[in-house]
Formats: structure tokens, C-alpha cells, sequence
């Protein structure tokens, strides 16, 4: 039987994504040469909604990238099911772009190490960033976020699941526990 | 979800399912195309050989460019330069091939069927790029997929395929391929050039063009054969040209928005006039730059990962 527990709900994902954005601007010093890649599909709802904050604290568009790892993940030989590839998206140029990376939820870091090495194949970034919305550790390789909306230790029997209204209807981080 | 069977050996075999698959993925590799450093590491220490029988610019250069921006290792072999011309069957010769273990092989040859006897001997993933005058899937999936591109849907449209449809592998894949995805073929050519009883393949014959192509939404015209006119299928060049030539007069009596397509390769006046070949109905080209997507999207089905 699953426990299902609500840690974060739409108010809390509302804060921590405007907090974000402003450590996002601090860091940078502003949007120049700044872009967003959100990494399917739990990034790139939140990406979408990141610019939208930056934009309206700083009056500037900011360009938004959706990137598809699929064909960098290192489990391919590994897996049982074929994951479903997706559409990559990036339609401007990164050379010289400060990148930053959009996650739903950091966990082992190979989704990040895949997507660092699809964005060297489009480009040479000036440099690139992470921001997520959930960090719950158990990292496997020497990975870390730039930008965290909440710190969630978790057990490796859990499983941690952003909802967003995009695609679930609502807004929600849920920790179910996958044990009877 | 994944493929069925480990090898493409015809639409024949392939469901509705199997057939969006592998549309679907095939859009997703596009952009890998237009990047600037056109690689992706899916495929890294995977082998694909290419098994070429028969003369090919197209399909054979596609292959090869698919597998190589998936970081394969792409080799080709072409009868005349192997020892084929020694005498040695196809039997051995794939039997050698496995032997040092590839992972998939694309074979072109003239006799039908031989993919399929390949199949069924080696344990490698088979890829049918042409058998006789049998079938040619990857053809008529990155036919497909242009047509899905440019229309939004394959099911629904009328369909006309144009030329010698009783030697083309191209004509029947996609009749089986555009009729499985719920859209009316037309076929027509001159009488001598038409299988008898293809109707029961779920087409409609014409023997004239006019009649063929009236409304359609996409005419596909095929190539003539030129090796063919020795064998006295039609008295020339220039009759079959003055009767089938899809020119700027009668593409009028298809749909407005109607679309040109053609395998390849286009004998320039004789099937097609130049200036509806290049003109703005013509996605001749479009067809080619999917051929790579649609091949880049079946390899990494069939061997991207673990079966």
C-alpha cells in the first residue's frame, strides 16, 4: 500500500521558484547573455514559469531552450523499456550563453551529467548552472544544484514526484513511499 | 514501447503502432541533423554494415549517415567490391558477417525475400533497404512521415502512386503502409505496368493519369526504368512521357494545396517535368532530409539499448 505525503504544495513551489529567480538575477548580476534550458519533461514546465518571473522583475525576455536527453543517458544498454524520445528545442545559439539548467528533482545526477553533455554538442556556453526544485541526495556522481527550491533527504525505497497544473492538473510535490 | 520483431523487413509485418513509433521518433531526430556538431553518443560502439547489392545513391549514403551520427560504426560493403564476385552466397557471406558480430545489417539485394532468409539465420537486428521488387520500408516510412509532416495526418488523404507499380518496391510498401494508416490509394500507369489483381491490395486502378490524380491530396510519381525499355513493356521513352508525365498542366486536376513526391532517383521530363520537380509542390527534398531522421529513428529502436 502507498503512503502518499504532500512536502511542498502550490503556495510553497509559488515562493521557491520566485526565490530562484531572484538568486538566479543576484548571481548572474542580471539576464545578460542569460538563457534557460528546462530538461524534459519535468524541467520544462518550470523553466517556462521561471522566465516568466525573471521577465517581469526585469523587464527583459529571456530565451527558453527544452532539451530531451534521451539520446545521452547512459542506461540506455540497461534498460528494460526504450524511453519515449521527446523533441529537443534549443532555437538560439549557446556560444558564449550563460546556460541554466532546469530540473524538476536532482537525485543521482546522471540526468545532469547527460544534459551537460548535449549542451557542449550545440555549443561552448560561458557557463552553465542548476537550478531545481527538489534536491533528495543520494548523488552518484560529483553533481550539485546552484539554485535548490527545497532540500528533501529521502530514502532510496521513496520516490519523490513534482506535479505541476501543466500536466498533472495540480501543484504538488508528493514523497510516496513504494514499501507496503 | 518498442518494436515487435528485431528486425524491418517490410510494413507488411509492422502494426499501426509500430508505424507511429517509429514516426514519432523519427521527428525527434531532425534536429540532431541541423545541430552543428551532428552527433549523439546513442549509439557509441554499436556495428552496422551495410549490405548493398544493388547500385544506390540515396538510401545507401542515408543509411550510413544515420548510423554514423548515432556514433556507430557504419560499414559498407558493395557486392561488386566484395567477394561476392568470387562466387560466394549470400548464405556465407552473412554467416561471416555474424561471425564478427555486428549489431544490425542493412541489406539491399534483388532477390525478394532475401532479407527475410537473413532474418531467420543471424541473430543480428535485419534491416530491408530494398528487395527486388517486393518491399522497401524505409522508404515508404520517410514517405510517411513527409506526408505527416506537411499534412498533419497520414489517414484520411487520397493517395496516387504514378509509373511502373508492377516493378516498384517502393509503390508497394507504401499501398501497404498508407492504406494500414487509413488513407485511399490510388494507383495507375499504363495497363502492362500494373499487377493484375492488385485491387485486392485495397486500391483503386486507373490507366490514365487525369482520371488517377483528380483531387488528390499527395501524387507520388515513380521512376521509369530506363533498363526496362528493352523489354518491350512500352514502345518508348516519349509515349510513356506524353501519356504519364505529371507537368504543370495536369497537376491542375489534383487538390489546390496538392504535394509532389518521388523516391528517387527523378529521370527529369520522362516521369516528372523539371519545373514540377522543383517547383513549390515538390517535396522531393524533404523526403531525402527524413530518410536520414527515419533511419537514424530505426536503428536506435532496434539497437539503441538492450533488446
Amino acid at each position: 500500500m502507498e503512503q502518499k505525503k504532500v512536502v511542498m504544495d502550490a503556495d510553497g513551489i509559488d515562493r521557491s521558484l520566485t526565490r530562484i529567480a531572484y538568486e538566479i538575477l543576484e548571481k548572474n548580476k542580471g539576464t545578460e547573455e542569460l538563457c534557460l534550458v528546462g530538461i524534459r519533461t519535468g524541467g520544462v514546465f518550470l523553466a517556462e514559469r521561471l522566465k516568466k518571473k525573471l521577465t517581469s522583475i526585469e523587464g527583459v525576455d529571456l530565451p527558453v531552450g527544452i532539451l530531451d536527453i534521451t539520446l545521452y543517458r547512459d542506461d540506455l544498454r540497461l534498460a528494460n523499456k526504450k524511453p519515449m524520445l521527446g523533441k529537443t528545442d534549443i532555437p538560439f545559439s549557446l556560444d558564449n550563453r550563460k546556460v541554466v539548467l532546469v530540473d524538476d528533482v536532482l537525485f543521482t545526477g546522471r540526468t545532469i551529467r547527460a544534459a551537460m553533455d548535449a549542451l557542449i554538442d550545440f555549443g561552448r556556453p560561458q557557463l552553465i548552472q542548476l537550478a531545481v526544485l527538489i534536491d533528495r541526495g543520494h548523488r552518484e556522481l560529483p553533481i550539485r544544484a546552484d539554485f535548490v527550491g527545497k532540500n528533501l533527504p529521502s530514502s532510496l525505497w521513496e520516490s519523490v514526484v513534482v506535479k505541476l497544473m501543466e500536466k498533472n492538473g495540480v501543484d504538488e510535490v508528493v514523497i510516496e513511499d513504494d514499501n507496503q | 514501447m518498442k518494436l515487435t520483431n528485431k528486425d524491418i523487413l517490410g510494413i507488411k509485418e509492422l502494426s499501426v503502432d509500430e508505424i507511429n513509433l517509429i514516426l514519432d521518433t523519427a521527428a525527434s531526430f531532425i534536429e540532431v541533423s541541423t545541430r552543428e556538431i551532428k552527433k549523439v553518443p546513442t549509439l557509441r560502439g554499436k556495428t552496422v554494415v551495410n549490405l548493398f547489392f544493388e547500385a544506390s545513391t540515396r538510401t545507401r549514403t542515408s543509411f550510413e549517415i544515420a548510423g554514423k551520427r548515432l556514433s556507430a560504426d557504419t560499414i559498407n560493403i558493395s557486392a561488386t567490391t566484395s567477394s561476392v564476385v568470387k562466387g560466394e552466397t549470400l548464405i556465407d557471406t552473412a554467416r561471416n558477417l555474424e561471425a564478427m558480430n555486428p549489431d544490425a545489417i542493412v541489406i539491399r539485394h534483388s532477390a525478394a525475400g532475401a532479407p527475410h532468409m537473413l532474418a531467420r539465420m543471424v541473430k543480428q537486428s535485419i534491416i530491408n533497404a530494398g528487395d527486388g521488387a517486393h518491399e522497401h520500408p524505409t522508404q515508404a516510412l520517410l514517405d510517411m512521415m513527409t506526408i505527416k509532416e506537411k499534412k498533419g495526418t497520414v489517414s484520411g488523404l487520397k493517395v496516387a502512386i504514378v509509373g511502373d507499380i508492377a516493378h516498384s518496391r517502393v509503390a508497394r510498401s507504401n499501398i501497404y503502409g498508407l492504406t494500414k494508416m487509413g488513407s485511399q490509394v490510388i494507383v495507375a500507369g499504363p495497363a502492362m505496368m500494373i499487377p493484375r489483381d492488385i485491387a485486392r491490395m485495397g486500391v483503386t486502378v486507373y490507366n490514365n493519369l487525369a482520371e488517377a490524380i483528380k483531387d488528390v491530396d499527395i501524387v507520388m510519381m515513380l521512376r521509369i526504368q530506363l533498363e526496362r525499355q528493352q523489354q518491350n513493356i512500352f514502345p518508348s521513352l516519349r509515349e510513356y512521357s506524353s501519356y504519364f508525365c505529371l507537368n504543370r498542366h495536369n497537376i491542375k486536376l489534383a487538390k489546390e494545396d496538392v504535394l509532389v513526391m518521388h523516391p528517387g532517383p527523378i529521370n527529369r521530363g520522362i516521369e516528372i517535368s523539371p519545373d514540377i520537380a522543383d517547383g513549390p509542390y515538390s517535396i522531393i527534398l524533404d523526403q531525402v532530409t527524413n530518410g536520414v531522421a527515419v533511419r537514424m529513428a530505426l536503428l536506435y529502436l532496434l539497437i539503441g539499448g538492450q533488446r
